[in-house]
């Protein structure tokens, strides 16, 4: 953590343990608070810690787009099922939520805002980036979505059409992108090693293989 | 948010420890039933709103401004955590901080925590 400069009264004479900022003293606070009367677990908090940070992240998106891409029946049953589909795979939301897979095509381009909060499929893109949680990409994603994609450095041609889909709490949506040209004969781990985590929210699209 | 992430290396998925700790509390309070996950986006969305009225959020450190603001009054209502409790707490927090030597581990004073009932 940077030792940034915190406000107090302090002689600077005696060093003392670095004062985390008053938001995370509440945290501690609430943290001390709820575990006196039983109701958290510390362990339980530096699980999820551990799992958000390492083990759930944009690679679990890029397992399922890949397949999608190579195989045709897994596909269908992404589109009609996604939910289903990434539960059987262990990538279920522990919020109780639908997971929608909206698929891309030369007519039509998925891109995904959440203009309450910044619900995302948290199983399988992992903590949203914070452009995505920043007031201007939730306004404007709605009104003017091809400058936004322009700002990303994703242009679509004119003919293309743009489709904005905004998230709930119960709806959560992944972007499959198109497959890039010059990928036949790729194995399934190099499939998904083009995938970013930009494609699967349509901010942006996936590599080229080299 | 103009910048493209593509070219940048990938950003901690938190930025301070701070984030993830209220992060991990709601997620750990859902996960034991304490309440539905709508009604929460419900509430932090209002929280968002009404941050953003005069100036716009950028994602960082104001979300989870916000994001704790939410905690803190959904916790209070529901009795759980009451501010005059929490703030004392968080003082004592402080002074523990301010008179722990740098580098030793921080602990509250026994005389600090909480009384049960």
């Amino acid at each position: 953590m940077p030792h940034d400069h915190h406000d107090h009264d302090h002689d600077h004479d005696h060093p003392h343990a670095l004062l985390p900022p008053d938001p995370a003293l509440r945290v501690k606070a609430l943290e001390t608070l709820l575990s006196q009367k039983g109701l958290i677990d510390p362990a339980a908090l530096d699980a999820i810690i551990d799992t958000y940070e390492n083990k759930i992240g944009p690679k679990n998106g890029a397992h399922v787009v890949a397949r999608a891409w190579a195989e045709p029946d897994f596909k269908q049953a992404l589109l009609a099922d996604a939910t289903a589909v990434v539960a059987e795979l262990g990538f279920y939301g522990r919020q109780g939520e639908h997971i929608v897979v909206v698929e891309n095509t030369p007519q039509c381009h998925n891109m995904v805002v959440c203009t309450l909060c910044s619900c995302y499929p948290w199983p399988l893109l992992g903590i949203p980036p914070a452009w995505y949680k920043s007031d201007a990409y939730r306004a404007r994603a709605v009104r003017e979505p091809r400058k936004v994609l322009a700002e990303f450095g994703l242009k679509l041609p004119e003919e293309t059409r743009i489709r904005v889909w905004d998230s709930t709490a119960e709806i959560r949506y992944l972007v499959l992108p198109m497959r890039p040209a010059g990928t036949e004969g790729l194995d399934l781990q190099a499939l998904t090693d083009l995938v970013t985590r930009d494609s699967m929210v349509g901010t942006g699209l996936p590599q080229s293989p080299a | 948010m103009t910048q493209s992430p593509q070219n940048t290396p990938p950003a901690p998925v938190f930025s301070q420890p701070w984030h993830a700790q209220v992060f991990a509390l709601t997620v750990h309070l859902h996960a034991q039933g304490l309440f539905q996950w709508p009604d929460w986006a419900a509430r932090f969305g209002a929280t968002l709103a009404r941050h953003g009225l005069n100036r716009s959020l950028d994602g960082g450190d104001d979300y989870f401004a916000a994001w704790l603001e939410t905690l803190e009054h959904w916790l209070a209502e529901a009795a759980l955590a009451q501010p005059d409790q929490v703030e004392a707490l968080r003082a004592a927090w402080e002074a523990a901080y301010l008179a722990t030597p740098h580098g030793a581990p921080v602990h509250l004073a026994a005389a600090d925590m909480p009384t049960r009932g």
